[in-house]
């Protein structure tokens, strides 16, 4: 095909043609910065997190009398592992996803210089199986562990911790975690197992380093603990939680009882990312669907225009395909224009982004997708119009209209 | 000669129902859109005590250590510790102020069978319902000397006084919070200032429903109530030590009258910090004193998400507008016979750009009531979100006549350049083509 006449001919109309590249690339700008958007807040909601998600739920209990802990924690405990359907039942001080962080640093040495908010999780007996923790290498705590277990002042008095791939690799890059030991201040344990990677108490809180950066330490019934795990089959987890909250209420008249699936946590520390990609989602259809609609209403009128042009060339021998290519390729050329502008413009957008803190770097790829992404729909677009081109009798060229 | 234009305007809308329809509908949308979000921007990032807020501070300090600092960037500690707290209370250099703390209060109704519940709880001090100018159905606040006593008295929230007590004047009443008789002393009437600024960083929301309960700080700590938010910058940090362990826990806001009393103020705050740097409690002598509206600002309470969307809908209006230019231009350069003849029996060009911007309003007009449309129809799906601050997006007055203003302004711009490329067609040759 050739373009010259095509480039010729644009040139005589140079403002609806400037007007079809502003769009293009207007839209080719704010679609890459959304998708990526939408993008980075999709990887978000699918964090992957090392603990039996589908069939953990957690009863909350608050404003129980602190010195009644030791023997309730222990009776309340058994009338949940009673409950049909219950595989394991445990009492911890914090689930991820809690929202409520309690987060301290560890360091390689003592009184060491803190970089990264590690969440503390405290565990009773059978924790790590109502989690549903992943051991992948070293032991579970032992009851004696868990028998001296306590906590003083924030602090596990306990020696030993189990702590995450992610810290292991962050603190001992090329050796192995176990049998080393992790300091606070200059309180020290011995690392005896590592877990697949949980997530923290408030990822947001603990910024991007501390999302995978959890620890654990064994405890007795203590007066801080306020979450029992119960853990069920999937199919089971809405009636053993409903039930768990009754049998907890029963045993508790004094406290606050409240309970939810470890499902529903995660859907609610996710609600607002949610909302924001379906606004996102949202903004993006509709602006594309305008963009595709003005590039047909101008090329339509583009096309009613030149209508006797066409049939003259029609006459002279040019075929519908020619025509149709024509109105194609003269889009192509528009669209390239755009997008070039466009893919500019997304990457100044995303740096301007940057520097106020709110988003990170778009990859680079999504700068081609985006421009094929609006290729496509100029041409998708310009198919109309083009085809009702073609179809313009050679007759018209004799016609004065 | 304007109804003229009218009529021209709204016959060629008609002649080409499709193009017309698409114009507004592309212009609705993008208004819909920007209207939607800035209505939100706008209600978060408003003024709490539009009467008060320009005299109300908030003091920082910094007690961490300099090679384990609060922050790396450089930001001074959010809330004080209750020694700093307690001196500059105690130093008593401004006209009015507060602490403040929050924290889940569990409330146990006296009526039997019911059970327990939390409600939001502010720990505070006296002058926090002066200086805030919060208003009372029933009674009014503590004094200071209920503050020193360690009073066990309460104000509780006009829904909470609905709740427990059926909305009757419930002062001198007694109310069960955390294991202890309360005094009821005050009931609020309805006070929601948006955003709940006194509660940045103490660990509560920034948007959304009031607090329950106010008790005094100091009597609430003597029956073991915790702050929901504590942060240490040593060892020993324990709950049960709150008020000698390192910890900061409270945020303090003062009031100042004068311009003259802040730089007072200031200057009492840099002494204060350097004489505890001089006695060793401090390394650092930096200090702070921001305004409330600075305070909300610096500390980012309008949500990153919020701005974005303001944006992303603004870009988007921007793409509507182009779009309707181009087809507004399609529009007019169709009608270049029309133009012609019109010129050539003696209309200006002022005429002509007179009628295509008439043409434009008319258009940016019918976008902007559908837009409006949009907008309602937006922030209804705002209001269904499961942010904080969903329950407050309603449009109001100004936001209104900004929808109006935004469509007009969009539209005209959308028409100065087919206007003008309409005013400039050439007569003749438009009459001779025919």
């Amino acid at each position: 095909m050739e373009i010259r006449p095509i480039v010729a001919s644009l040139r005589r109309h140079r403002i609806p043609a400037l007007l079809i590249v502003l769009e293009i690339a207007l839209a080719c700008a704010v679609l890459c910065n959304a998708v990526f958007m939408i993008g980075q807040r999709v990887a978000d909601i699918h964090w992957p997190n090392g603990i039996d998600e589908a069939g953990v739920s957690v009863v909350t209990v608050n404003g129980t009398d602190p010195k009644l802990a030791a023997s309730d924690i222990p009776r309340d405990l058994a009338a949940l592992r009673g409950i049909a359907g219950v595989q394991a039942a445990a009492a911890v001080t914090s689930m991820p996803l809690d929202q409520n962080p309690a987060v301290t640093c560890f360091t390689l040495k003592p009184n060491g210089k803190c970089t990264v908010n590690t969440s503390v999780y405290f565990l009773g007996v059978d924790g790590m199986k109502a989690l549903g923790l992943h051991l992948l290498e070293g032991r579970d705590f032992t009851p004696g562990e868990y028998a001296d277990g306590d906590i003083h002042g924030f602090q596990p008095t306990a020696h030993v911790v189990l702590i995450t791939r992610s810290d292991a690799r962050r603190l001992w890059p090329d050796q192995d975690a176990l049998g080393k030991t992790l300091y606070s201040g200059s309180l020290s344990w011995t690392v005896v197992g590592v877990v697949a990677d949980v997530l923290a108490q408030d990822p947001a809180f603990s910024g991007p380093g501390g999302r995978y950066s959890s620890a654990f330490f064994p405890v007795r019934p203590n007066a801080m603990i306020g979450d029992y795990v119960v853990r069920s089959a999937p199919r089971d987890r809405e009636r053993v939680l409903r039930r768990a909250k009754q049998v907890v209420a029963g045993l508790e008249p004094a406290a606050v009882v409240d309970g939810s699936t470890f499902v529903k946590m995660r859907a609610d520390y996710f609600a607002n990312a949610n909302s924001m990609v379906w606004m996102l989602v949202l903004v993006c259809v509709v602006m594309l669907a305008v963009t595709v609609f003005g590039i047909v209403g101008l090329t339509s009128f583009w096309v009613g225009q030149r209508r006797r042009q066409i049939g003259i060339r029609r006459a002279v021998g040019a075929t519908r395909a020619h025509i149709l290519r024509y109105f194609q390729t003269e889009n192509l050329l528009l669209s390239s224009a755009g997008v070039i502008l466009g893919m500019a413009l997304a990457f100044g957008i995303n740096l301007y982004l940057m520097r106020h803190d709110e988003v990170g770097r778009m990859p680079w790829y999504y700068l081609p997708t985006g421009a094929i992404a609006l290729w496509l729909l100029g041409q998708l677009a310009v198919l109309g119009p083009a085809l009702r081109a073609a179809a313009v009798p050679p007759v018209v060229a004799t016609r004065s209209v | 000669m304007f109804g003229y234009y009218l009529d021209l305007a709204l016959r060629s809308l008609k002649r080409n129902k499709m193009l017309t329809a698409l114009m507004v509908l592309s212009l609705a949308l993008g208004i819909g859109a920007s209207i939607t979000t800035f209505t939100v921007f706008h209600l978060l990032s408003g003024d709490p005590l539009p009467q008060k807020s320009a005299r109300l501070f908030y003091p920082q300090l910094d007690p961490y250590p300099k090679d384990d600092p609060f922050s790396r960037s450089g930001q001074l500690p959010w809330l004080l510790s209750y020694v700093d707290a307690m001196n500059l209370m105690h130093a008593g250099k401004a006209k009015r102020q507060a602490l403040v703390a929050l924290s889940q209060l569990k409330l146990t109704p006296k009526t039997g069978g019911k059970r327990p519940f939390y409600a939001d709880g502010v720990l505070t001090t006296a002058d926090f319902f002066p200086m805030f100018d919060t208003p009372f159905q029933y009674g009014s606040g503590w004094s200071a000397n209920d503050d020193d006593n360690r009073a066990q008295v309460a104000v509780i929230a006009g829904f909470l006084n609905d709740k427990l007590f059926g909305g009757t004047d419930s002062v001198g009443r007694m109310i069960h919070i955390s294991g202890h008789d309360y005094r009821i002393v005050g009931v609020l009437r309805h006070w929601l200032p948006q955003p709940l600024f006194y509660t940045l960083h103490l660990g509560g929301r920034s948007y959304g429903k009031a607090d329950a309960v106010f008790v005094p700080l100091q009597s609430a700590r003597a029956d073991g109530v915790d702050p929901d938010m504590m942060m240490s910058y040593g060892e020993g940090a324990s709950m049960r030590h709150l008020e000698t362990s390192p910890s900061i826990w409270l945020g303090m806001w003062v009031e100042l009258p004068q311009a003259s009393d802040v730089a007072t103020y200031r200057q009492f705050l840099a002494n204060y910090a350097s004489q505890q740097v001089s006695l060793g409690r401090f390394e650092r002598s930096r200090t702070a004193l921001s305004g409330l509206m600075q305070w909300l600002r610096d500390q980012h309470v309008v949500p990153d998400d919020v701005k974005l969307q303001v944006g992303l809908a603004f870009g988007f209006l921007l793409i509507c507008v182009v779009n309707t230019v181009g087809l507004l231009l399609a529009k007019c350069l169709r009608r270049s016979r029309e133009i012609g003849v019109r010129r050539a029996l003696g209309a200006s060009r002022g005429t002509i750009f007179a009628q295509f911007m008439t043409e434009a309003a008319i258009v940016g007009l019918a976008g902007g009531v559908l837009g409006l449309g949009f907008a309602e129809l937006g922030l209804l799906g705002v209001r269904h979100q499961p942010a904080q601050y969903a329950s407050l997006a309603h449009l109001d007055l100004p936001m209104f006549g900004l929808t109006f203003a935004v469509a007009l302004v969009a539209s005209l711009v959308a028409g100065v350049l087919p206007a003008w490329r309409a005013c400039v067609v050439p007569p003749a040759p438009q009459l001779k083509a025919a």
